[in-house]
């Protein structure tokens, strides 16, 4: 059932019972220059079916991944989620229930939690995991500003192979904080390490790297782990989860906090959102870390139960001095990345991540072999590239007459650096098959 | 609720001991009893100097934190490390093991400007 509103007749009698004749009066401290005066410029109400009508055709100006074949990546993904996923998200105990501070009434959702913690510090090689929070931006800028302040140091060092968008958000968080951001230089398609070198110093809260990269490459961790301890910094990671089911885990090569974009797990495109910011971290950080964790417990009759734990970190206790401002987590998103996990389990992920292994570079050998099209990086990559052109087009012609072709072909990067100005950024998942592909390639062939 | 005669008050609900020129502090009965189950003390390092009043670490409890304040200026010489892995001695034994820091006073006449156990009484009364 909807908002049904409050009639005149309602409206009078609650202004009769606080003292006042008209509701003008209750707004009488506004200076009336500032008040709008006459009446709203809305159109005309509709009627339901009307409405419907008129949002569809809305709809249908989109175009989507059921109707094009999907290469696009950097940061969000075209994975597959089983009919289970959606099936259990959408029970009503799980679809409406907010915040579980009550846990008398919360075991099922906090028990969801827990799992979703625990599978995250599995896949990470990390100690603890929160709730989440909300997508892979927000938790690296959690995990700088974490950084800072358990090092009380207040420069942070970022490779410029981190997703863009991500870094704006990380400036977005430090704005206003004297916190001292340096970018760091690629050298073909990951983090310039000489370049970083000189850059790190005692003074350095945290490096953060990106792994695979936004370009797709795989960066040499473990060098950038040793370098970064070497001056008493901690080492931030950004990981695809996907990547992590054959991938080393982060905290095998001393990661002291790990974050990532949930998104791929069990969770739509959905157009940018919502998605699943995944935090987890060192013991020795728990105190530190932003967010909700949900502990298990005993009840008072020695029987296994949840609790949201460690509240003393958030602002609803320390307030100005919690260690972050952030009093939610994504649950329904975390919730079908926990669904997803199950199913797929210890057998399936590696299985899904080798299949967009071996589909990304089927697809990058075929396009390289394309005269006007190569690979951009000589680097080792997971389940994306870059691709240059070098026959004299623009990238951005060429992504619209693929488009025709119902291909979403990849994202230009002109817009990111100007040394990639020819180049798009393609993506590959479990989901693409080799028809699929061969119709891309096809299709570059008989551009011009 | 124990308050006993040969230590000095703070407002804040700390307590000091002093030998020498070494002051002893931790929380009083009264105020590990309002705060409930102790689950972590943060402590300062050693070393560090603090002048009377300033926040030197905060006591956590399961749903409330509370800052804890130097009841006089000094350097800290020692911390209780037995508190940070059992909390809950702080609890137990307020005036004894669960002491949290010593420090040395750098002016004992600040004690003068402390309440003594009579008015401390009178205070949580």
């Amino acid at each position: 059932m909807g908002f049904l509103p409050n009639t005149n007749a309602d409206q009078q009698e609650m202004l009769k019972k606080i003292g006042v004749s008209s509701f003008t009066d209750l707004i009488g401290n506004i200076p009336s220059e500032l008040l709008f005066k006459g009446d709203l410029k809305l159109p005309a109400q509709l009627s339901e079916l009307e409405v419907s009508q008129h949002l569809t055709n809305l709809a249908l100006k989109n175009e989507n991944c059921e109707d094009n074949i999907c290469f696009l990546g950097g940061g969000a993904y075209d994975h597959f989620i089983p009919a289970v996923v959606k099936h259990i998200i959408s029970r009503s105990e799980f679809y409406t229930a907010y915040t579980p501070y009550q846990p008398e009434v919360s075991q099922g959702t906090l028990q969801a939690i827990y799992e979703f913690q625990t599978m995250i510090c599995e896949l990470s090689g990390m100690d603890v995991a929160n709730a989440s929070v909300y997508d892979g931006g927000s938790a690296l800028a959690e995990a700088v500003l974490l950084a800072c302040g358990y090092t009380k140091r207040n420069e942070i060092i970022i490779s410029s192979t981190v997703n863009p968008n991500y870094i704006s958000v990380i400036k977005t968080y430090c704005h206003g904080r004297e916190i001292n951001i340096k970018i760091i230089d690629w050298e073909n398609g990951i983090t310039d390490l000489d370049k970083l070198e000189k850059h790190i110093s005692d003074k350095t809260a945290a490096v953060v790297i990106q792994h695979p990269n936004f370009f797709g490459c795989l960066e040499e961790m473990e060098h950038l782990s040793q370098l970064t301890h070497n001056y008493g910094a901690l080492f931030i990671t950004s990981n695809d989860p996907i990547s992590l089911a054959i991938l080393e885990p982060p905290g095998e090569y001393g990661a002291d906090i790990v974050t990532g974009e949930g998104q791929s797990l069990g969770n739509p495109l959905n157009f940018g959102g919502p998605y699943l910011g995944l935090f987890a971290a060192k013991k020795e950080l728990i105190r530190f870390m932003p967010g909700r964790i949900v502990g298990q417990t005993e009840d008072k009759n020695g029987k296994t139960g949840y609790v949201l734990t460690l509240q003393t970190r958030e602002q609803h206790i320390r307030r100005d001095k919690a260690t972050s401002n952030i009093c939610t987590n994504q649950g329904l998103n975390a919730l079908a990345a926990t669904v997803y996990l199950s199913l797929m389990g210890k057998a399936g992920l590696p299985k899904i991540a080798e299949l967009c292994l071996q589909k990304s570079h089927y697809l990058s050998q075929q396009i390289s072999e394309i005269s006007g099209f190569h690979l951009k990086f000589h680097r080792p990559f997971f389940k994306e590239f870059v691709v240059e052109i070098n026959s004299g087009e623009s990238v951005e012609d060429i992504l619209k007459q693929l488009l025709k072709k119902k291909i979403f072909a990849g994202i230009a990067l002109r817009s990111f650096s100007e040394k990639l100005e020819n180049c798009f950024l393609c993506s590959v998942t479990e989901k693409r098959t080799k028809n699929d592909m061969d119709y891309f390639v096809t299709a570059l062939r008989e551009l011009y | 609720m124990r308050v006993p005669e040969n230590v000095k008050y703070t407002e804040e609900h700390e307590w000091i001991s002093v030998e020498g020129d070494i002051a002893t502090v931790d929380i009083t009965d009264y105020a590990q009893g309002e705060l409930g189950d102790v689950v972590f003390v943060e402590l300062p390092q050693v070393n560090a100097s603090l002048k009377q009043m300033d926040a030197f670490g905060t006591i956590e409890a399961v749903k409330a934190v509370s800052d804890l304040f130097a009841p006089v200026s000094g350097t800290i010489v020692e911390i209780n490390e037995k508190i940070i892995d059992t909390p809950e001695i702080v609890n137990k034994d307020p005036y004894g093991d669960g002491w949290m820091i010593k420090i040395q006073m750098s002016d004992s006449k600040e004690l003068d400007k402390l309440l003594d156990a009579a008015h401390y009484k009178k205070k949580i009364s």
